[in-house]
């Protein structure tokens, strides 16, 4: 089969590769542009282990072809610290302790960082319904509840008084 | 799991993508939101030629409303379905299904034309849509048909399109005044497939009445179906938990669930009947408000 | 009010009982982890493998030139390719063997078949499609009691002429005779029959390797997801031929172990040949499907069991008959004397005048097993057991089941308890833990909450499990694996400026040890933990350890951390007695520091120390601030606690709903009680996933039926209860650090809380029982059957 160019903006630069169309997303960014944070765990669309953000909207890379998001914007878990300065829930899921293994983490992060930035202000009830497509074998998701509500508490704040210092960038 | 080597063509107009499919017939396959057809290709199920992928296609992924009807682009999102407002005003059965199909990710990309074109025997929407009523419209490159969701589900994962067509749209009609509608989605674990699921739409007359109705079933056979057996039932009576119960048991007769890990036929003939009498409750309940 | 270990060091010290931040978080947090598949060799290739669509059928031929002539392939391996090098079957730990690949039989279904390696991932996935396997059906076994008849087919003629049926070992614990006249003589005997179903432990990173031989300097470097990597090196070792010298195992980090990262799989032998092949590293990664359907599993015991009864509810001994179907092959992770694990625990939290407990293992055509699913060898299924058991004799005597509990539980007195199958318990209080479960969930009102429902056809039911742990494997005297004794290890090196490593014989795969070990060292020499970097998972470096499982890491290597900082502050004494001019004997530690008795001002730290052992220590003593430890535990640990599950049951559908679940914990003293809660959060959701979701089932033919996580159903945020945690502390009287190790106690302590729960919002329409996992459609048929639903 023919290669096909792709050119996706991950993280904020413009990366491209020439892919079998076949290629996964996740297989994209671990295998191409060695970028591991992002994790496979099931293969069936079920663990959330691999999700990223394309244009926005958080997607499993494991279940879209890297041809598909040619000309997006991804943002990955790498993508989530700027610099030294961890992202609200980067330093919510360390704070609270909401890993363990670490595997689900990054999947998890970015879920949760779509999940605020369309609900700021999330119940319980809706963090837990925001993250039913992330599998965690470890946690008992009872900390991560809390790492997601560090964050958001820190992001409201944050946007709240936007001139303060250190302000987090928005997660989105 | 790795997909078999496949093409892929992304065409900017539906022209272009419905001419590659004419030419490319029966080893083109559509791709959509790719959360139903990516794990078959990854489970190497599916083995297509080329896939036309419909992104680049403008005016395929709206929410709109005319005089007679709402109109769902095939390509709208079960997220954007889920969120609409105005839809969900006229048709609640459409938020109650969407934000029950898998997981938050999948309902961002899954699309319902996807799903309905998937056809798969336990997916939510093709059983409201028979319950609403809803037509289909098939595009080919020799032009469209319009043909009604009840008659369009044949089998597991067979549907009434043709290799060369493409699902562009969803028309359901607009409920008359004092309708109701809802969908009762039994899982085993949030982002399940549906054990059962049980969707109704309740339309009462001035005399209070069940004036029309429609109940859709899914999980309970080899394709979802209308329960023609429980509208018969209803059509014409006046509305309570004792025709509802009547009903749902007709509904139970009508389908022929398999045993599988959701569970053995017998519970699932049962749980037909628990949730369609909590869809029509729900959609009375809501007919009332 | 919240138990708590008494705090000895300052926070910025940070010694046990402080709840520090985990030490290696901020590389998982920003997607830095490096777990095995993120590792990338220079001229790595690529393994896949062919499986098996049959659970049983011979293997008529193998055509492979098909796959080698696709591009990018470099091997397609058979058994047969094997067996020329003998490989062809490999040692389990539990003394069985199994078959690396078959040469000529299947045995069940999703069975490796060849290995097929190529440049790219891709291309090895292309090529597994394109190897021909005729296959000759053969006839499944699949139910353990068939299995046993005597007329049943032979699973394994391999074995020997006096070994040819399927009945694997009988093992047995504690007086039958003295069992059978105790039972005899009592009022009432309850039986129960419990069957505690295949489960897979499911990490959410599968397992994976890269062998990685280089061939002109006759090195083997083993990339590979081990719990155990040590035991790997050794067994890799013995199977291979290759010098222990010249392998050298490292584990990266692990996403996740729970047992099922402990035995050595086929694949990862395969990718060894391939690579001594080859010559080049050879990655295998296993899919999702692969690893439900071929890795060791879990449970799949079935259990029969008998406890007498006084009339006046005084528990007069235990009798427990059980078959464990292991599959193909014995591939248990126990320790060798024990083919059974640890299951002979069965006599719980209770007094026990006699028990007898017998298990017998059989042969099916399922993958081999079995392993832990998070807990030490087998006790989950004998908690299960004893729980479930104990509170059916309770309704059958008419008794409450937590008075039932509180009238028979071993007393604080009693401790040490030497038990009738033969364990000595070494503390605990199980009283004041079930007192304070009940405290919590307001249990009165609970049971009369439960009786106004009832009375409204409600279905509402209470469950307690106040289970014994047994974990710390394990004193040398009777504890091994392959021969080699289930000790662990710790070196710890101090650097002049005062920081430190220490590396250990255990393997994290999230339990947090690079924080907590720090911890240990930090308790002992007042070294802050920040400044104490922790190692393992490399056996070039770390010192010989049977790795992390069975909740051992704490009791066993936790306690060599102890004890080897105490030799490092020993030398540290005599190092500060020669630099303050005094006796050793005059010196007190207090507060990370050497100070003169009745001296306060002359004192000196350990950094000063550290910097002396370098600088300006003694003459005639050598150099430098290490010590090294391998500990041999003088007995196990037994951590415990008492649980109380509320569910709420919708009769229309069978759903069971766990509305509150409060867990009171015992786990001695705690190092880390973030961690602690943690390690509960997440045993108690593997103790919940079992009760109600997740199960391995076959259909006639033999195919695995949760092969995907479409079908094996590990709960979500959505399902899973809120847990409500509370302790006790009983330290561990034989641990230096009184700790007892408690990463499995929520999961062993569970899912008899939820079964209880459930048959106790029944037991008025007379269910006895119900086996996990108790899915809606199985509560509903009860329903159904009981003219309820």
């Amino acid at each position: 089969m023919t290669r096909q160019h792709v050119s996706v903006t991950v993280n904020g630069e413009v990366r491209e590769a020439d892919v079998e169309p076949r290629l996964l997303l996740v297989h994209l960014l671990r295998d191409v542009f060695g970028l591991t944070g992002t994790h496979v765990g099931c293969d069936t669309s079920n663990c959330g282990a691999c999700t990223v953000h394309v244009n926005g909207m958080s997607a499993k890379s494991c279940t879209m072809l890297a041809v598909q998001a040619d000309g997006a914007e991804i943002r990955t878990i790498e993508g989530m610290a700027s610099g030294a300065t961890l992202h609200p829930l980067q330093q919510g899921f360390w704070d609270q302790h909401g890993l363990q293994c670490g595997f689900c983490t990054p999947g998890m992060i970015m879920q949760s960082a779509w999940l605020l930035a369309r609900n700021p202000d999330p119940s319980e009830d809706e963090i837990r319904d925001g993250i039913s497509g992330n599998l965690c074998r470890c946690t008992g998701y009872v900390n991560i509840v809390k790492a997601i509500q560090q964050a958001a508490a820190e992001l409201r704040a944050a946007e709240a008084a936007p001139d303060a210092s250190g302000t987090p960038a928005a997660a989105s | 799991m790795i997909p078999a080597a496949v093409d892929y063509v992304r065409p900017a107009d539906l022209g272009e993508a419905l001419r590659i499919l004419k030419e490319r017939e029966g080893e083109a396959k559509v791709l959509s939101g790719g959360y139903s057809l990516l794990p078959l290709l990854k489970l190497r199920l599916a083995q297509p030629a080329i896939l036309v992928d419909l992104q680049a296609i403008g005016g395929l992924d709206g929410i709109s409303r005319t005089d007679d009807d709402i109109r769902i682009g095939g390509r709208a999102t079960h997220r954007r379905i889920l969120e609409d407002e105005g839809l969900a005003a006229v048709l609640p059965i459409m938020r109650d299904a969407a934000g029950g199909i898998g997981d938050p990710q999948i309902r961002n990309w899954g699309t319902i034309g996807g799903s309905v074109a998937h056809a798969d025997p336990s997916a939510d929407w093709p059983a409201v849509l028979q319950a609403v009523r809803a037509s289909i419209v098939l595009r080919s490159a020799d032009g469209e048909r319009v043909v009604p969701a009840r008659g369009f589900f044949i089998d597991t994962f067979q549907t009434g399109i043709e290799p060369a067509e493409m699902l562009t749209e969803i028309r359901i009609p607009l409920p008359a005044p004092k309708s109701g509608s809802a969908y009762q989605k039994l899982e085993r674990r949030a982002g399940d497939f549906s054990t059962v699921g049980a969707a109704a739409l309740l339309t009462l007359g001035a005399d209070g009445r069940i004036a029309e109705v429609g109940v859709g079933l899914t999980a309970v056979a080899d394709a979802p179906f209308a329960a023609t057996h429980a509208e018969d039932a209803l059509r014409g009576a006046r509305p309570g938990d004792e025709l509802f119960r009547e009903a749902a048991a007709a509904a139970s007769r009508q389908s022929r669930p398999a045993d599988d890990a959701h569970g053995p036929a017998e519970y699932k003939r049962a749980m037909v009947t628990e949730m369609t009498f909590r869809a029509l409750r729900a959609a009375l309940g809501r007919a009332l408000a | 009010m919240t138990a708590e270990t008494e705090l000895q060091t300052t926070p910025e010290v940070g010694g046990m009982g402080h709840s520090k931040k985990r030490k290696e978080d901020p590389r998982f947090i920003r997607g830095q982890g490096e777990y095995i598949e993120d590792v990338v060799l220079p001229n790595m290739v690529w393994m896949d493998i062919v499986r098996s669509p049959y659970a049983h059928a011979k293997i008529k031929s193998i055509d492979a030139s098909e796959a080698l002539a696709m591009p990018g392939v470099l091997a397609v391996i058979t058994g047969k390719d094997l067996e020329k090098a003998g490989l062809h079957w490999m040692p389990t730990l539990a003394g069985d063997k199994q078959m690396v690949l078959p040469v000529d039989t299947v045995m069940y279904q999703a069975q490796e078949v060849a290995a097929v390696v190529a440049e790219t991932r891709y291309q090895a996935a292309d090529a597994i499609q394109a190897v021909y396997v005729d296959y000759e059906p053969l006839p499944v076994l699949l139910d353990p009691f068939e299995a046993m008849q005597p007329d049943a087919q032979v699973l394994r003629p391999d074995r020997g002429p006096d070994k040819q049926n399927n009945h694997i070992w009988h093992w047995e614990s504690g007086d039958r005779a003295a069992t059978d006249a105790a039972l005899a003589a009592s009022d009432k005997v309850v039986p129960i029959d419990v069957y505690i179903p295949r489960i897979h432990v499911a990490s959410i990173e599968t397992c994976g390797c890269i062998a990685d031989f280089d061939p002109v300097r006759g090195h083997l470097d083993f990339h590979v997801t081990s719990q155990a990597p040590h035991v790997y090196r050794t067994v890799i070792s013995l199977v291979s031929g290759v010098p222990e010298s010249n392998i050298r195992v490292k584990t990266h980090d692990i996403g996740g172990g729970f047992g099922g990262k402990v035995p050595v799989y086929p694949g990862y032998v395969c990718a060894i040949v391939a690579s001594l092949t080859l010559g080049r590293p050879v990655k295998w990664i296993e899919d999702r499907s692969e690893n439900l359907q071929a890795d060791s599993f879990a449970r799949d015991y079935h259990v029969h069991a008998e406890l007498g009864l006084t009339d006046d509810g005084t528990i007069t001994g235990l009798r427990v008959k059980t078959l464990a179907d292991h599959g193909y092959s014995d591939a248990a992770a126990d320790p060798s004397a024990f083919p059974a694990g640890l299951f002979n625990v069965i006599t719980g939290s209770y007094q026990m005048p006699q028990a007898f407990v017998e298990v017998d293992g059989a042969y099916t055509n399922k993958p081999p097993g079995g392993v832990a699913y998070r807990c030490s060898f087998r006790v989950t299924e004998a908690v299960q057991t004893i729980e479930q058991l104990v509170d059916l004799a309770a309704r059958e005597v008419g008794m409450d089941p937590a008075a039932f509990r509180m009238k028979n539980f071993i007393r604080k007195d009693q401790f040490p308890y030497h038990t009738p199958t033969g364990w000595d318990y070494d503390s605990g209080d199980y009283h004041a833990a079930l007192q304070k479960a009940l405290d919590m969930i307001g249990y009165d009102d609970l049971r009369k909450e439960q009786a106004e429902k009832r009375a409204r056809g409600e279905l509402m039911g209470i469950g307690i499990s106040s289970f014994t742990e047994i974990v710390g494997a394990g004193p040398s005297h009777t504890f091994d694996l392959i021969g080699i004794k289930m000790f662990d290890s710790a070196e710890i090196r101090v650097h002049p400026t005062g920081s430190a490593i220490i590396r250990i014989g255990v393997q994290t795969q999230g339990q947090g040890h690079e924080t907590t070990f720090a911890q240990i060292v930090a308790e002992e020499l007042g070294i802050p933990m920040d400044k104490v970097k922790v190692e393992y998972g490399d056996t070039d470096t770390a010192p010989y350890g049977l790795g992390t499982y069975a909740s051992r890491s704490t009791p066993t290597a936790g306690a060599a951390a102890s004890v080897a900082s105490r030799k490092i502050r020993e030398k540290a004494r005599l190092i500060a007695a020669h630099l303050l001019e005094a006796a050793p004997d005059d010196l007190e530690w207090t507060n990370g520091k050497f100070t003169v008795k009745g001296s306060p001002d002359r004192s000196k730290t350990i950094a000063e120390i550290a910097f002396a052992a370098y600088t300006n220590h003694p003459q005639g003593m050598e150099a430098g601030l290490e010590a090294t430890d391998y500990y041999d535990p003088p007995n196990l640990t037994f951590p415990f606690g008492s649980y109380i599950c509320v569910v709420d049951i919708d009769k229309a559908t069978g759903q069971v709903k766990v509305r509150r679940f409060v867990a009171v914990d015992d786990c001695g003293n705690i190092i880390n009680p973030m961690i602690v809660d943690g390690q509960i959060h997440g045993g108690l959701t593997m103790g919940f996933a079992p009760a109600l979701y997740e199960s391995i089932t076959y259909d006639e033919l033999g195919n695995n039926q949760a092969g995907t996580f479409m079908d094996y159903l590990i709960p979500t945020a959505v399902e899973t209860p809120r847990w409500e945690l509370e302790k006790t502390i009983t330290p561990s009287p034989h641990h230096p650090i009184g700790a007892k190790g408690v990463g499995e106690s929520a999961t062993v302590g569970a899912p008899p809380a939820i079964v209880n729960a459930v048959v106790d919002a029944l037991s008025h329409l007379g269910v006895r029982t119900i086996d996990i996992p108790m899915t809606p459609q199985k509560i509903w048929a009860i329903l159904h059957e009981k003219g309820v639903a």
